[in-house]
């Protein structure tokens, strides 16, 4: 296959950026998308360019660390795959391909492709766990949790914290992932003591990181590569109700 | 039993989803009157009497208990004060929205979620202008050429006459964005207030469509009627 | 892939000569000319009371940090995986300041996340007669007797606890109808021993880890730096009290200093370039650690999964790995012919070999991994393979799904053939399934004593990069459950004794100025080298040679070709190599560059083990020590010890030190699967 790329290139987060363009032959439709940056990418230093960096780790579709927005599309066209999962085979011969980064004030570039997305972890940090010191567990089987609520938390829980939500959402929000811990942690018996507090710090955090707010858009959920439903979000704003309007946040 | 507690409203109003819920409150309470008004609206397809008898009742009601055109007045009041906290939610959510992606994309893919959605704000703004217009139209006649004050029936058969198509046709647009803005705004307020159903999206859907569709046609009858002639 | 498959060509027709010259020449008569010999290594941390008693009278014995000190001393962790993620969130509960790194840029990334499978653990909650001597006697076997008892049983003893840790802080598990947890048997195990959570446990436990871990960041105890990579390691009078780290955004070389340093940076399999680990999994901690003196243990020991998606083509960059699972309804198979380039469906039913089970009439297409593994790369090596390069045997679906009905089929295995198409394009509910065996894990790892020390006193390495529990071969789900062993329950108890006896001195600058200098100075190689080859091509080669003479199957005159090939390719590397852009900002090029220079001396430390241990164990198959029917026969007259190596310099012959192992609980015996 022959192909023209048009990546966005920026050197650090102070430069303005902008798209370059790499026409690219001999792509094979079983590569990976990223196997083809790779070859685009050993081909610009042995012509004594720049590599275009770009984040990625795992490969499998699991760490989340992978992130262009292709044409357009966080992940690129396949539904529920991510960058890395995605193959040339579903793009056509000739054709123009436009990479870009996430673009969020929250994600600021780091360099070409790579953005910084630490404000997820403080999302976590500021309340998406459930406090179990190590040592403290009573044992697994003194609390057992219906087994409709353990299938949908763990729906929940499998976000890999992409963020292609955010790269996705026309308000920049980074409400899917928000809620998708929110409702795992609070559809457990576990997390119930820290229920109402974690919404609401979660929510500032996430307030505080710069992300817009959420007017239930949608376009989160379709380029979730993990398929986060936005009944989330609608039981975080029910918490989030609850434990402000309703008076059940403790501290 | 539940306490709020003295930090838990301005935490509400600070946030993202506080700010949405609110435009939610105030949401709903426009819905209201909207279908107050629009049901208010149909009286004439009943004759002159009814519906100043309607417009005139607005403002005894409540008399003598309250002073006359003080029910009015309160719900004026409610009204102003929820479409100026929506609109300044929204304009909020906007300005937040915007500096939340200070870099556009290069390439911009089509819509994939829904364009009801995608609508919301430029279909507020055109409800907002209409409403003023509305005003002065209708309930002060600053703009309306015949207007005679407390003849309801006289004023709005004197607005779309046919030859002053052009306001029928300003109305139109204005009724079928308010009929998106419905669509979408009564969806995700649902959603907004942590409403249960997520299983029947699909119903809900389908009956805020429904609902929209209602309070469109509801709303066109009478401009639509009075420019064909059917009332005159 | 042209080269490699150019290259088993030849191994294939070098076969019979090479047989024929190991018969003549005789395997025991090896000479020493390879390595040198130390003294015997020894754990001297384990306890002399009866194995049940070991920990509890090692934590009793243990002395314990004042609590109002705990704040005062600092350890340093590299790695956010389940190991060091579940080590940082506990160390912080108890009072420690941790200061805690990994490259990615999120802890929650690190590669336990892509486990899928399960974890062990000996609740008995089926009453299927599982117990934790069960749990131990199996994870001895199944290590081929080349594992430390005292460490094996404290696993099989903590085991309970993970569960109970992780339920507790929402790790959201599968269930029955009854609300309690599923188990399921995995990996060849006669119990329903693993718990999990669909195909996503690494996933769901790193999750839980991380978030105990963020908790401690918010409160100040743990202080993160992600995207930032150890480099060296600081040593004060003999002991670690640092590391230098690079900041891979700003490119700023920095010292870390404290009271004791934990690596638990993961396994190396990325050595043999394509593997199941993820992009950056790499070695460079442990190998900086070892060349100051740490001891590295049994490199050698690799474990090659069988079922996983084969190559492409020469772009390939990673392997996927397909459930095991698979096995228990795909039928594998090759063509009869060499060469054979027909459409499977036109290959007639009596033109294809089903060679698992011709071969293993008993167990068929279930054997264990390394049996299944390297029957794949023999009728590969005899021209039978399919696939692009020959590569691949076919696991062929058409049976069950005849037998079971396409919707079961669909239930059961949907989301792997998802996956599968996702990847090759081909749908195998229609054509037959390709694998080909991958490298998936490394058991060796640095040399750790019952405490997880390393031979440098305050350095304590766990989860993957120590060589601790496994011995020779690791079971499915045991990796999961040693992380979080290590990280939640035996560290945190072994540091505090180290702290608590070792009372330390600040860091004098000069140290930490002569490992910045070492770190800039080898940077600046890199950078200065710009030569015409790319850091990739010199990682595929790399690659290739470990694959072909350090892989599934190990021979004499492989190895000596590799001990050849390995020091000639890295003579190359820092002559030609061309690291483009500079030091002081995101260079992915030159993080890389650095992994590779260690993985090139790791690799010639790997092949002098393997052929030094002339026995075949667990993962580690010598084809001159096999029986009749081509089983490994392990030699534990000779070799029932763990062979820890010390750096002598680099091009310098390696020091083996021996620790000898005893099997007090467990007799070895043979295994058969025919
Ligand atoms: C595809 C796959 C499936 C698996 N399935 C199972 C299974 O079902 N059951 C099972 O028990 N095991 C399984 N395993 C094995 C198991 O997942 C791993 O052995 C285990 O997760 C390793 O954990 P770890 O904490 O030691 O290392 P990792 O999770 O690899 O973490 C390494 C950490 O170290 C950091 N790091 C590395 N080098 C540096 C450096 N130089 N500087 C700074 N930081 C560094 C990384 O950033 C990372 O945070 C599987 C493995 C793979 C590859
Ligand atoms: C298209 C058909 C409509 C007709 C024929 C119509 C008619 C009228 C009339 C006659 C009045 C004056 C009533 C009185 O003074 O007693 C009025 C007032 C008003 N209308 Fe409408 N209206 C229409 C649509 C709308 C819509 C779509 C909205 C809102 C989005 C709206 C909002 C209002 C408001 C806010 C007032 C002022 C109420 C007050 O304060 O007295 N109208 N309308
Ligand atoms: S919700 Fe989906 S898109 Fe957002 S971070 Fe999680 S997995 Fe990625
Ligand atoms: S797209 Fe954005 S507006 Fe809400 S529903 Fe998703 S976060
Ligand atoms: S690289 Fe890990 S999800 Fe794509």
């Amino acid at each position: 296959m022959k192909l023209t790329l048009r990546i966005w290139r920026q050197k650090g987060p102070d430069d303005s950026g902008k798209m370059v363009e790499y026409p690219l032959d001999d792509v094979s439709p079983d590569m990976s998308f990223l196997e083809m940056l790779d070859v685009l990418n050993e081909k610009l230093i042995l012509d004594g360019e720049d590599p275009i960096a770009f984040d990625h780790d795992c490969r499998e579709g699991i760490c989340g660390m992978c992130s262009l927005v292709i044409n357009g599309t966080p992940h690129g066209p396949e539904k529920a795959t991510t960058t890395c999962q995605l193959h040339m085979r579903k793009f056509k011969d000739g054709e123009v391909i436009d990479i870009e980064p996430w673009r969020a004030k929250a994600f600021p570039v780091v360099k070409d492709l790579v953005v910084d997305r630490s404000a997820f972890d403080r999302i976590i940090e500021a309340g998406g766990y459930i406090s179990a010191p190590t040592g403290s567990a009573p044992d697994a089987h003194a609390v057992p949790v219906p087994k409709p609520d353990a299938d949908r938390a763990f729906e929940a829980a499998e976000c890999i914290g992409c963020g292609a939500c955010v790269a996705a959402c026309p308000n920049g929000s980074g409400m899917l992932f928000t809620a998708a811990k929110v409702t795992h942690l609070g559809l457990m018996p576990q997390g119930q003591p820290e229920r109402y507090d974690r919404v609401v710090d979660m929510i500032e955090a996430h307030d505080e990181a710069g992300f817009g707010g959420c007017t239930v858009t949608g376009e989160c959920t379709v380029a979730c590569p993990k398929g986060i439903p936005l009944d989330t979000i609608v039981r975080l704003n029910r918490d989030f109700l609850t434990a402000t309007a309703g008076g059940k946040k403790k501290s | 039993m539940v306490q709020t507690s003295p930090r838990a409203i301005p935490a509400l109003y600070r946030s993202t989803v506080g700010k949405k819920s609110i435009m939610a409150v105030t949401g709903v309470v426009l819905v209201l009157y909207i279908v107050l008004h629009m049901v208010g609206n149909l009286k004439i397809f009943f004759g002159p009497e009814e519906i100043d008898g309607y417009s005139a009742w607005l403002r005894t009601f409540g008399e003598p208990v309250l002073h006359h055109e003080w029910f009015l007045w309160i719900l004026r009041v409610v009204l102003l004060a929820s479409v100026i906290l929506h609109i300044t939610m929204a304009v909020q959510l906007t300005l937040r929205a915007k500096k939340a992606r200070p870099v556009r994309y290069q390439h911009r893919a089509k819509v994939r979620g829904s364009y009801a959605a995608r609508t919301m704000r430029w279909g507020g703004v055109i409800i907002f202008f209409f409403v003023i217009y509305h005003v002065l139209d209708l309930t002060t006649g600053t703009v309306n050429p015949g207007y005679e004050h407390g003849e309801v029936y006289r004023n709005v058969t004197a607005d779309f006459a046919p030859e002053r198509w052009y306001v029928t046709l300003f109305y139109t647009l204005a009724v079928v964005s308010l009929g998106f803005h419905l669509r979408h705004g009564l969806v995700s307020g649902l959603q907004s207030l942590g409403g249960k159903s997520p299983q029947k999206a699909r119903t809900l859907n389908l009956a805020a469509t429904a609902f929209a569709v209602v309070i469109v046609a509801g709303f066109l009858s009478v401009p639509f009627a009075v420019t064909v002639g059917l009332v005159d | 892939m042209s080269d490699a498959a150019a290259e088993s060509g030849v191994a294939g027709e070098e076969r019979a000569v090479r047989e024929a010259n190991e018969k003549a020449e005789g395997i025991m008569g090896m000479s020493d000319s390879f390595y040198k010999s130390g003294e015997p290594i020894a754990d001297a941390k384990a306890p002399q009371v009866p194995i049940e008693e070991r920990w509890n009278t090692r934590k009793f014995e243990a002395k314990l940090v004042n609590p109002a000190n705990k704040r005062k001393k600092t350890v340093i962790i590299i790695g956010t995986g389940l190991a060091g993620g579940s080590a940082g969130a506990t160390l912080a509960e108890l009072g420690y300041h941790v200061v805690q790194f990994c490259f990615q840029d999120s802890p929650r990334r690190a590669h336990s996340i892509a486990a899928q499978g399960g974890i062990n653990a000996a609740k008995n909650y089926r009453n299927d007669g599982d117990s934790v001597h069960r749990l131990f006697y199996d994870t001895v076997k199944g290590g081929d007797f080349r594992a430390r008892e005292s460490n094996v049983h404290r696993l099989a003893e903590i085991s309970t606890q993970i569960i109970d840790q992780c339920v507790a802080q929402g790790v959201p598990f599968a269930r029955e109808y009854g609300g309690l947890l599923d188990n399921r048997s995995f990996g060849g195990a006669q119990v329903s021993r693993t718990f999990y959570a669909r195909g996503q446990t690494g996933q769901q436990l790193l999750l839980g880890a991380y978030q105990a871990l963020m908790r401690q960041v918010d409160a100040g105890n743990v202080e993160l730096h992600p995207r930032h990579e150890m480099l060296d390691l600081v040593m004060v009078d003999g002991r670690a009290r640092g590391v230098v780290v690079r900041d891979l955004i700003s490119g700023e070389v920095k010292t870390y200093t404290g009271d004791a340093v934990v690596l638990a940076s993961g396994g190396y399999g990325n050595v043999y370039y394509l593997s199941t680990n993820a992009m950056g999994s790499n070695v460079t901690a442990i190998w900086r650690a070892h060349k100051h003196g740490a001891l590295f243990a049994n490199p050698c020991y690799t474990q090659i999964h069988p079922t996983c998606i084969p190559v492409s083509g020469d772009h390939q960059s990673k392997l996927t790995l397909m459930s095991e699972s698979l096995r228990n309804d795909g039928r594998v198979w090759v063509p009869k012919e060499r060469g054979d380039a027909r459409r499977p469906s036109d290959i007639p039913e009596d033109e294809r070999d089903y060679y698992l089970e011709r071969i293993y009439p008993a167990f068929g297409n279930l054997v264990p991994r390394d049996i299944a593994s390297r029957a794949a790369k023999n009728v590969c090596d005899e021209g039978r393979g399919v696939g692009p390069g020959g590569l691949g045997v076919y696991l062929d679906f058409a049976g069950a799904i005849e037998r079971l009905g396409l919707e079961a089929v669909k239930a059961k295995y949907g989301n792997l053939f998802d996956m599968y198409e996702r990847i090759t394009g081909e749908n195998p509910y229609e054509t037959p399934m390709r694998i080909y065996p991958a490298v998936h894990y490394t058991m060796g790892g640095l040399w750790v004593d019952y405490d997880l020390e390393s031979t440098i006193p305050g350095m304590f390495v766990i989860g993957e990069a120590n060589f601790s529990d496994h011995g020779a071969n690791r079971l499915g789900a045991s990796a999961l459950m040693q992380g979080l062993a290590d990280g939640y329950f035996v560290l945190p108890n072994t540091v505090g004794d180290y702290l608590a006896r070792n009372p330390l001195d600040a860091v004098p600058d000069s140290a930490v100025q002569e490992a910045e200098g070492r770190v800039s100075e080898q940077i600046d190689r890199l950078l200065s080298i710009d030569g015409d080859r790319t850091v990739d091509s010199f990682h595929r080669e790399l690659g290739h040679i470990m694959w072909e003479y350090c892989g599934m199957e190990r021979t004499e005159e492989g190895l000596r070709k590799a001990l050849d090939l390995i020091p000639a390719l890295r003579e190359e590397f820092w002559r030609r190599v061309k690291v483009p852009g500079s030091a002081a900002d995101l260079n992915q090029s030159l993080e890389k560059a650095g992994r590779v220079a260690d993985f090139l001396e790791l690799a010639e430390l790997m092949v002098v083990d393997a052929l030094h241990r002339t026995e075949s164990c667990g993962g580690h198959f010598r084809a001159e020590s096999q029986d009749e029917d081509g089983e490994a026969k392990r030699d534990d007259v000779n070799f029932s010890y763990v062979a820890a190596w010390e750096w002598a310099g680099s091009g310098e012959q390696p020091v083996l030190h021996k620790e000898a192992l005893a099997f007090e609980h467990v007799k070895p015996s043979q295994r058969s699967y025919k």
